[in-house]
């Protein structure tokens, strides 16, 4: 597994890391609670047959502090533009998982000639008052891990120190991560997406982890509802909200079929 | 030595059972646990109480503010102490505070401090606590990374408000306002004396003292467990070029006094027992919402536990860093531990002194804030605590930093032109 291409693009003053690797067509990636703190086997897997491009969201890993400046979604919704914009991305295939998702879906939905084909894996952004969603940010720190994936051990490897990391910046850095996201989805997670979703004109695959106890599986056929384009949704065995972590191979598969 | 009667009302008949059967006294309480009849005596003795504080000789009494809290019943600080300035003369009202940015607009806190401040002819302190996590994100649902911002703007947006003469529009980042003009104002020039509960954030120490305001240090956990924070907040002010003015740092203890130390432990275990074991039982799901503890104090933290961890040492006090309910999670809840490791100073008068002089010199304070009805202490016992103090405790130490100047504390109107309170004796008029 060779390493990506890191590069940094501005955003609002702020460098943003930027991931790339493999050949092929472009796809986009905009990742879910937690960031990417390292590289994960799902980017390999879609890096096998195209270009894998991966830009961080401002506060989560790769993003410093870009979230400190963001105060409104439609600044959260504008650095997500800027984002896919200087990455190269307008005009790509992207995916965005998780809070990723959630800003995946709405780029599609303002600005629909930027996303050639989308793929949302559990987003965030709704909220059903007679189903709703866990709340992330009232948790012991233990049960994190088995919130965002099936195996717990998934999540834990993804957030544990690298040998050689400092032991002071990197907590700091995933805990920034965990305020990033409050900061743009606090308290309930409810961005009102449901009223941009019937913009998305793309083709759509709706992906969710069969066992995500953060995003009620009710939510996905709320979004394939109310998306124009065509919408597809596939549901991951033994996968839970970070579905592309506990089931790189079956996600990766899934969007790539949907893809070509 | 300034001596203020802190009230925190808390609810006093939680079951006996309450920490095996309810995950937490805050956030999500359970409403079944509440008796609004009897609440209605809980509060009216409660009222009692810090008016006989303030007819004792207290200095001021306090009370502050708390949500969806079963040790707090004050979501509104401000109906208190409109309540107390109208049957009280002379004591001075600590309102330790008003989260700022749980008022929208925050203007609102300009206005009712104003009112109270003219209702009382200048008797009030006035607090700004950024609040609790459990109040302010979790009951109150304010974004956690934003808090802060939002607090110092409010901040801003009041002082303006108090200070300024003419009509002004406020263009801040999270408050608009196009006529800021509040009617009343303060009587206190050029606002009421501004006091900052807090904790131990050097961000905040740096910011009362730029602002040259009062920092309170609202520990439940005594003076002996606040050695390193008050240690810590001195030799800040020394950076910063500070003077030594115990008047600048607030401190609150929870005191028990009776004829001798076997009469105050036998008087004050179950109400000190039924605080550390009920009231403080907070679920740790509510310890830390992101972005509340800034990256500074977390950077601190861990630096401090990386330190501690070499040398070897254990800690003397739970990490001021820690969220407050990882620190409840972890305390001495039987009377034992409660007073082994001095969060309450219970004992005879003369025994009391002798620890409250201690207190007072090693944290080097000179605003001390007495918790003296606690847990559910009856109010009979309460006001036998506040009195048996008023006589024989506080005449001991009332000489304590008299060489320094208190700069932090209400500037009344001359007694001669306050009004007069009409007798109100409802008991002895149907007589």
């Amino acid at each position: 597994m060779n390493e990506p291409e890191t590069t940094t693009v501005d955003v609002n003053g702020f460098p943003m890391r930027v991931w790339r690797k493999g050949r092929g067509p472009v796809i986009g990636f905009l990742a879910g609670y937690g960031g990417l703190p390292r590289w994960v086997p799902f980017l390999d897997r879609l890096a096998q047959t195209r270009s894998v491009v991966v830009p961080s969201l401002p506060g989560f890993p790769g993003g410093e502090r870009g979230h400190s400046v963001l105060d409104s979604h439609l600044d959260w919704v504008l650095a997500a533009r800027t984002l896919i914009d200087k990455a190269g991305l307008a005009g790509a295939d992207l995916v965005g998982s998780s809070v990723g998702g959630s800003f995946a879906a709405e780029v599609a939905a303002i600005w629909p000639e930027k996303v050639k084909r989308l793929a949302l894996i559990a987003p965030f952004g709704l909220y059903d008052a007679k189903d709703p969603a866990t709340d992330p940010w009232a948790q012991r720190p233990d049960d994190i891990p088995g919130l965002m994936t099936a195996d717990p051990d998934v999540y834990r490897r993804l957030k544990e120190i690298p040998s050689g990391a400092n032991s002071i910046e990197w907590p700091i850095e995933q805990s920034r991560a965990a305020e990033a996201s409050a900061r743009i989805f606090w308290p309930l997670g409810n961005t009102r997406l449901e009223r941009r979703l019937p913009l998305i004109s793309a083709p759509t695959l709706i992906l969710w982890g069969e066992r995500d106890r953060l995003m009620p599986r009710s939510y996905a056929a709320a979004v394939a509802r109310a998306i124009s384009g065509r919408a597809e949704t596939s549901i991951i065995a033994g996968a839970g909200h970070l579905a592309e972590l506990d089931k790189p191979d079956e996600v990766a598969a899934a969007i790539v079929g949907f893809m070509v | 030595m300034k001596f203020l009667w802190f009230h925190l009302m808390p609810y006093k008949e939680l079951p006996d059972d309450f920490r095996q059967k309810h995950p937490s006294v805050w956030v999500d309480i359970h409403s079944s646990l509440f008796d609004p009849q009897r609440a209605h005596r809980m509060y009216n003795e409660f009222f009692d109480e810090l008016e006989y504080a303030a007819l004792c000789g207290f200095d001021a009494i306090c009370c502050n503010e708390h949500h969806s809290n079963g040790y707090g019943l004050m979501p509104s600080p401000n109906l208190v102490a409109s309540a107390l300035a109208r049957r009280t003369t002379d004591t001075a009202i600590c309102v330790l505070g008003n989260s700022l940015a749980l008022y929208n607009p925050p203007t609102r806190v300009a206005e009712e401090f104003a009112m109270i401040d003219c209702i009382s002819g200048g008797r009030l302190i006035a607090g700004f606590p950024v609040g609790t996590p459990m109040d302010t994100t979790y009951a109150y649902g304010v974004n956690p990374s934003q808090l802060r911002e939002r607090y110092h703007e409010a901040h801003d947006l009041v002082l303006r408000a108090w200070t300024e003469k003419e009509t002004f529009a406020f263009n801040g980042r999270f408050n608009q306002q196009r006529y800021v003009n509040i009617w009343p104002r303060p009587i206190q020039q050029p606002h009421p004396p501004i006091w900052i509960p807090g904790a131990g954030s050097v961000e905040t120490w740096r910011w009362a003292a730029e602002m040259d305001y009062v920092f309170c240090y609202l520990s439940y956990y005594g003076y002996k467990m606040a050695q390193n924070v008050m240690r810590g907040f001195w030799e800040e002010m020394a950076r910063l070029g500070k003077d030594r003015n115990p008047y600048r740092a607030g401190f609150a203890q929870v005191v028990g006094v009776a004829e001798s130390r076997q009469q105050a432990l036998d008087l004050y275990t179950e109400p000190a027992e039924y605080f550390y074991g009920r009231c403080l039982h907070v679920d740790v799901r509510f310890a830390g919402p992101p972005g509340y503890v800034t990256e500074a104090t977390q950077r601190a933290g861990i630096e401090s536990q990386v330190k501690i961890a070499a040398q070897g040492t254990a800690p003397s006090a739970p990490s001021t860093n820690a969220a407050s309910a990882q620190k409840m999670q972890s305390l001495a809840r039987d009377m034992q531990g409660i007073v082994d490791n001095g969060y309450v100073i219970v004992g005879s008068p003369d025994e009391v002194v002798e620890q409250l002089r201690e207190l007072a010199t090693t944290l080097n304070i000179g605003q001390l804030m007495l918790m003296m009805q606690f847990g559910n202490m009856a109010t009979d016992l309460a006001k036998y605590n506040t009195r048996l103090f008023a006589e024989k405790v506080m005449p001991k130490l009332r000489s304590l930093h008299t060489e320094w100047e208190n700069r932090w504390w209400p500037q009344p109107m001359d007694r001669r032109q306050r009004a007069t309170l009409p007798a109100f004796i409802p008991a002895a008029a149907a007589e």
